[in-house]
């Protein structure tokens, strides 16, 4: 089965090429069957692969073909297949299969749908490159194909200019990050010539070539740049809330279940190389911890349904940065599966209500959608109770690991994280009590035409419901069962543990004191949302609602300064120098021609005896000049 | 002197007054004959060095065929009194000048090359079974093209000539 | 005989052409001062083709005759329908390409 992992991308490559090709002429109905096809036969090939790699527990390199081959530089394009990169296929093409079944419903009236599912197959295939590949270029490559496919689905009702905008800020910024990254694999290129996973990491561990921990901090730190950029950390994270501009299953699909999470899925690939980095480390959960903070400061004064829900993936990136910076590598990947379930939930939900609401957005105009929603509605309780970490949902389970694997390493870190997490539980809930209960705040007509999502849009719903409860039950705590299946899985591919072991006092005191606190700040939440007032907002509100005025900020200290320098150079380099030149060269042209013309005189007999000349000063040069 | 030498002397003598002749003479006629003249005596060169068959093809393609058509085109266009306006005297001088320069330029270079000697003993790499052989082995493809080319010259002036009666029957 | 007595023969058959070419009106006589200027190159393809001993050279000059014969009929018939159009074969009389 390892030997036909080539399929797993195959398959979405075909669909995107079928649906590419055929997107003029193809009727609706069958892009949308062709692309989830193609992913539940990559599905399937994954689950093949995820049982086989279980249950034998081994990593095998996939020979494909040769890549580059110059020189010492031999990159072969080939696929890494153990625990890791087999529990992200399973993400990719399981997520990935239901959000495909959902949007054959949800982009039913778009008129761009084949092209949407030609898209969407494109952007499975560049994502199950991107995870499958036994090098870093492998992985680049998926990485710039994700890019690319997030930038054409972000703009994909591109008619909005401020649609094609939010597109264009996702691609700037992850081209920052980009260079991050490619700098990094340039400098593994550089020191250890290779890049491949196996041969790099065995170098790393006792090879042959020693490096100081200086450049491992480097090289770790360029790397974190690129996921920075991909898996919208600060600085980098702007590009994410705007990326809603999207349809909201690509939201669901890219922008919380899979491609952002890229970057811990890059980290945790690299883990040998960040044991050796400490400082990179200790930046990885720094960083990850201010945005975990920062983004669910914002979402508590967002209207925007889907807004909430981007601030909220963005906060909970930051947790899994914060698990991998407190070397929890382990931990931040099941914060990724559990995370993937519930927050697709979580997008397939709101796309569910706007789809009920005619396009509406605002939560401002939602409320008591629980009567005329069941599942939906339901649904969306499953999640909000995921991620605020009740016991029993799969969210408390991950969370609960990286809040305790936080707190052995730091205990000021853990109050701001278990801040970061009350935070969270007080906006999710906000959001459901603001969407789903109460009275109808939107118009009548709007009222009218609310209704039940069609069969194809709640069965990924419940499914994914039911993944979000029993999702978590593969990493159970110490506390409850020594043995942890998910740890245990991992393994092979996670060499160094860094678990710090708590006692199991204190580990229960944890998870009393942040269940109790989620409880409240749920009631707390209920209690702010029952007579909802939408006042002008004021003080550190009205900053939470401007997003820290972060992009002012941004506009101010780079947009800007760029804008006038470019202006400055406009006038002066541009309009004196270069222009003053090609229109100069042009000017000497024209006046030299206007002269030499005349010596067009249309005769034949001339044109023969400049020809004549011609040939006697050549050969007068080449017999008696060069020689 | 062998009969060789007083042979190419004499060739090439003719060959070159006959070539003066050419572009000196007023009457186009004697120009053409003059041309054939030249011709002939090229042709006599192609059998000093065994090159038979260029020589007979030379004397029928060109001397016959080729410059038979030049006197057709100057009788049909009564050319033959000598009409042609002459150039100026400074163009004629440009023209002798530019072109013997051309020449002593040339000559001068080469006159110092090495000194090759062409060999007096008969070949037969110019009897028609030898040049055929090469021409339809080695060269076949470019002699099946020029076939080609002919036939399209063909079509070509038969096109150009028929032209204008087309455009005047439109008109009438 | 020395190659260099056949080398200066079609040279100077060449320049002949050359000066006939700019020296006449006609076009009838230009024109076959082309064709003077094909025949010395034939001339020294069939000497250097005797020096060599080679017979490609020779065939050469057999399609070199070959391309002459049909620019012949081409021109020739140029030439005709310029003299129907301008009743002249001045070739100074076709300065079109001034404009």
């Amino acid at each position: 089965m390892t030997n036909l992992v080539w399929l797993v991308p195959l398959f979405p490559l075909i669909g995107f090429l079928i649906n590419g090709i055929g997107w003029r002429k193809m009727p609706k109905g069958a892009g949308g069957v062709i692309g989830s096809l193609a992913i539940l036969a990559s599905f399937a090939v994954s689950l093949g692969i995820f049982f086989e790699v279980k249950s034998s527990g081994t990593s095998t390199v996939v020979h494909l073909f040769d890549f580059i081959q110059s020189g010492n530089l031999y990159i072969p394009f080939a696929f890494q297949v153990d625990a890791l990169s087999s529990l992200f296929l399973l993400i990719i093409t399981g997520i990935g299969f239901l959000i495909h079944v959902y949007s054959t419903s949800y982009m039913h009236d778009d008129e761009g749908m084949v092209k949407y599912f030609a898209y969407l197959n494109l952007f499975v295939f560049s994502m199950l490159l991107l995870v499958l590949g036994a090098n870093y270029l492998i992985m680049f490559i998926g990485w710039e194909g994700v890019g690319l496919c997030s930038y054409l689905l972000i703009g994909f009702w591109f008619k909005n200019r401020d649609y094609t905008n939010a597109a264009k800020k996702a691609f700037v910024m992850n081209r920052i990050g980009d260079l991050g990254f490619l700098v990094g694999m340039l400098l593994i290129l550089f020191n250890y010539g290779t890049l491949s996973y196996n041969e790099f990491f065995g170098q790393l561990n006792g090879g042959t070539v020693q490096l100081s921990s200086n450049m491992h901090n480097w090289i770790a730190i360029c790397l974190f740049i690129g996921a920075m950029g991909k898996s919208a950390q600060i600085p980098l994270y702007t590009w994410l809330p705007d990326a809603m501009a999207g349809p909201t299953p690509v939201s669901a699909l890219i922008h919380a279940a899979t491609m952002v999470t890229a970057g811990i899925y890059m980290i945790a690939r690299s883990n040998a190389l960040y044991s050796l980095a400490p400082m990179a480390l200790n930046l990885v959960a720094v960083i990850g911890l201010a945005t975990a903070i920062l983004a669910a400061s914002i979402a508590i004064r967002q209207y925007d349904i889907k807004k909430v829900l981007a601030y909220s993936t963005v906060s909970q990136l930051g947790f899994m940065f914060l698990a991998l910076g407190v070397g929890a590598y382990t931990t931040a990947v099941f914060h990724v599966m559990t995370h993937a379930f519930f927050k697709a939930l979580m997008f397939l939900g709101s796309g569910s209500v706007i789809h009920a609401m005619g396009g509406e957005q605002d939560i401002r105009s939602m409320g008591g959608l629980g009567k005329k929603m069941k599942i939906t509605s339901i649904t969306f309780l499953i999640g909000c109770l995921a991620i605020a970490g009740i016991p029993g949902f799969s969210g408390f389970f991950s969370k609960d690991e990286i809040l305790a694997a936080t707190y052995a390493h730091s205990p000021v870190m853990y109050y701001l994280a278990l801040g970061a997490a009350l935070m969270t539980a007080f906006y999710m809930f906000r959001l459901y009590f603001l969407t789903f209960t109460g009275s109808f705040r939107g118009t009548h007509d709007q009222e009218h035409h609310l209704h039940e999502s069609p069969a194809a849009m709640t069965i990924p719903l419940i499914v994914l419901a039911i993944m979000s409860v029993i999702g978590g039950y593969v990493g159970l705590p110490a506390v409850i069962s020594e043995h942890h299946a998910f740890n245990t899985y991992l393994a092979p591919v996670v060499a160094n543990f860094g678990h710090h072991h708590l006692e199991h006092s204190t580990e229960w005191m944890l998870m009393g004191l942040s269940t109790g606190l989620v409880i409240i700040m749920i009631i707390v939440a209920y209690n702010a949302t029952k007579k909802p007032n939408f006042k002008e907002n004021t003080g550190l509100a009205k900053v939470l609602e401007n997003k820290w005025y972060v992009d002012e900020l941004y506009d101010a200290i780079i947009v800007r300064p760029l804008l006038a320098l470019s202006s400055a150079l406009d006038r002066f380099v541009e309009k004196m120098g270069i222009d003053g030149v090609v229109n100069g060269v042009g000017k000497t042209v024209r006046w030299g021609s206007d002269r030499v013309r005349l010596l067009q005189t249309g005769q034949v007999g001339f044109y023969i005896f400049m020809m004549v000349i011609g040939m006697t000063l050549l050969f007068t040069i080449s017999f008696f000049w060069v020689q | 002197m062998s009969t060789y030498e007083i042979l190419f002397w004499f060739l090439t003598v003719m060959a070159l007054s006959c070539a003066l002749g050419v572009i000196l003479s007023r009457n186009p006629v004697n120009s053409v004959l003059f041309l054939i003249a030249t011709f002939f005596a090229i042709s006599g060169h192609y059998v000093l060095m065994n090159a038979q068959f260029l020589a007979i093809v030379n004397i029928i393609v060109y001397a016959g065929a080729i410059m038979v058509l030049f006197l057709f085109v100057i009788m049909l266009m009564n050319l033959n009194a000598d009409t042609e306006p002459q150039k100026n005297r400074l163009v004629q001088f440009a023209g002798v000048i530019s072109g013997g320069a051309l020449f002593l330029v040339v000559l001068a270079a080469l006159r110092t090359s090495s000194v090759n000697m062409l060999e007096q003993s008969p070949t037969d790499i110019g009897l028609i079974k030898n040049l055929g052989k090469t021409l339809f082995t080695q060269f076949v493809l470019p002699f099946e093209i020029s076939s080609v080319l002919f036939l399209s010259a063909m079509i070509g002036a038969v096109v150009i000539g028929k032209k204008e009666e087309a455009v005047s029957e439109v008109k009438q | 005989m020395p190659i260099q007595y056949y080398l200066f023969l079609s040279l100077a058959l060449f320049c002949i052409g050359i000066m006939g070419t700019l020296m006449r009106r006609n076009a009838i006589i230009v024109f076959m001062c082309i064709e003077l200027m094909l025949n010395a190159v034939n001339l020294l393809m069939v000497a250097f083709s005797k020096m060599y001993n080679d017979a490609s050279a020779q065939i050469f000059v057999f399609f070199i005759m070959v391309v002459a014969a049909a620019e012949v009929a081409v021109g020739l018939a140029v030439i005709v329908m310029m003299y129907r159009k301008v009743h002249s074969v001045d070739i100074n009389i076709l300065n079109r390409l001034k404009h």
